[in-house]
């Protein structure tokens, strides 16, 4: 069959009705692979669904730009669902009434750590700008990463990826680097994996402990707020 | 009515970004401001705004899976770059990771039954 050369299929593949599709459908069973693998950190739905669209991408060779189109819909949704993260993060506020600044200095020296270093490593080892930018603002949540690398030259997709990355290897390390840190704190530990996984580290932590969970809530909510201000900054210090 | 005050806010944030050239994506502004405005009407946390965030939240995977397919369209870049691309995930995420959470017990005191223990 020669699909490529039939104007039908190629207005097809422009429409939602395909891209919708292919990607709820890989979304969903990515989710189930999860289920099977007993939420092993390391089976990510988003991953699994990744490669399953990049495969029927391949297969029916549709180019990734009239995909992209087709599917405006689910990337026009990330920002209701970046501003929606102020509800976690004025519910789980309680938890820190009147610790709040010291807690917020903990985060935004993780933050500008993060960012800072991960520019660094990138540079050190004969990377891009574009991948160092790319990097920069990984550990906060993907949908913000998504937005603020475009903004300052990184390359969204790709520091897509690495949020989620970072936030597996969160997931997978946490308990041994902390242990190995000598901290026991179910506080500490939700916090730092919010900051540092965003999304799918607090979703570790929850596992652990509710008030665990809240910090990590906390943590992606501050950082939310603090990644985007640093990463600018460096950006514009940095053109 | 919970999407439409998320909407609200986002054409509020991207208006400022627009007009008032603030350099901060517009959704972002609009976090900013939606937590400003829940701080100062702790009452508008109504039921539907909170029912709409957690459908959001629930679905946040998916929402991001047409941006990361990308990457793997983009594999040129993975394979000539992969030494940095991976000294700089694996080293920025544990450095963070441990200078946030050194500096946590220090500045608020744990309690004993915080303390982690038995868990998975």
């Amino acid at each position: 069959m020669t699909v490529n050369e039939s104007a039908g299929w190629n207005e097809l593949i422009r429409t939602p009705v395909f891209g919708l599709t292919l990607t709820i459908a890989s979304y969903l069973a990515g989710r189930m692979v999860q289920r099977i693998c007993r939420g092993n950190s390391l089976a990510n739905p988003v991953f699994i669904a990744m490669l399953l669209v990049a495969g029927c991408l391949h297969i029916t060779g549709t180019p990734y730009q009239a995909y992209y189109e087709s599917t405006q819909l689910l990337t026009f949704l990330l920002g209701p669902a970046t501003i929606a993260l102020a509800i976690p993060l004025i519910k789980n506020i309680q938890h820190v009434k009147g610790r709040l600044a010291r807690i917020f200095l903990a985060l935004t020296a993780g933050s500008l750590v993060s960012a800072l270093s991960g520019i660094g490593l990138v540079l050190a080892c004969g990377g891009s700008r574009a991948v160092a930018f790319s990097m920069a603002p990984k550990a906060v949540t993907t949908p913000i990463a998504i937005n603020i690398a475009q903004t300052v030259g990184g390359i969204p997709s790709l520091c897509a990826a690495l949020a989620i990355s970072g936030g597996i290897l969160v997931a997978i390390s946490i308990k041994w680097v902390l242990s190995w840190a000598g901290i026991t704190d179910v506080r500490t530990f939700g916090f730092a994996a919010g900051m540092a996984g965003s999304g799918i580290g607090a979703a570790h932590a929850l596992a652990f402990s509710e008030l665990s969970g809240a910090f990590g809530a906390l943590a992606v909510g501050f950082n939310g707020l603090v990644t985007p201000l640093i990463v600018l900054t460096i950006a514009h210090i940095w053109r | 009515m919970g999407i439409l005050i998320l909407l609200g806010f986002q054409l509020i944030g991207e208006i400022l970004h627009q007009i008032a050239r603030i350099p901060l994506p517009g959704p972002v502004i609009g976090l900013f401001l939606l937590l400003l405005f829940l701080l100062w009407r702790p009452r508008a946390l109504s039921e539907p705004l909170q029912s709409t965030s957690r459908v959001l939240f629930d679905w946040l995977g998916l929402l991001f899976v047409p941006a990361g397919v990308g990457v793997i369209a983009n594999l040129d870049l993975l394979r000539s770059q992969w030494v940095p691309i991976l000294v700089g995930l694996v080293g920025s995420t544990l450095i963070s990771l441990l200078i946030t959470a050194y500096l946590m017990p220090r500045l608020s005191r744990p309690k004993e039954d915080n303390v982690l223990r038995n868990q998975p």
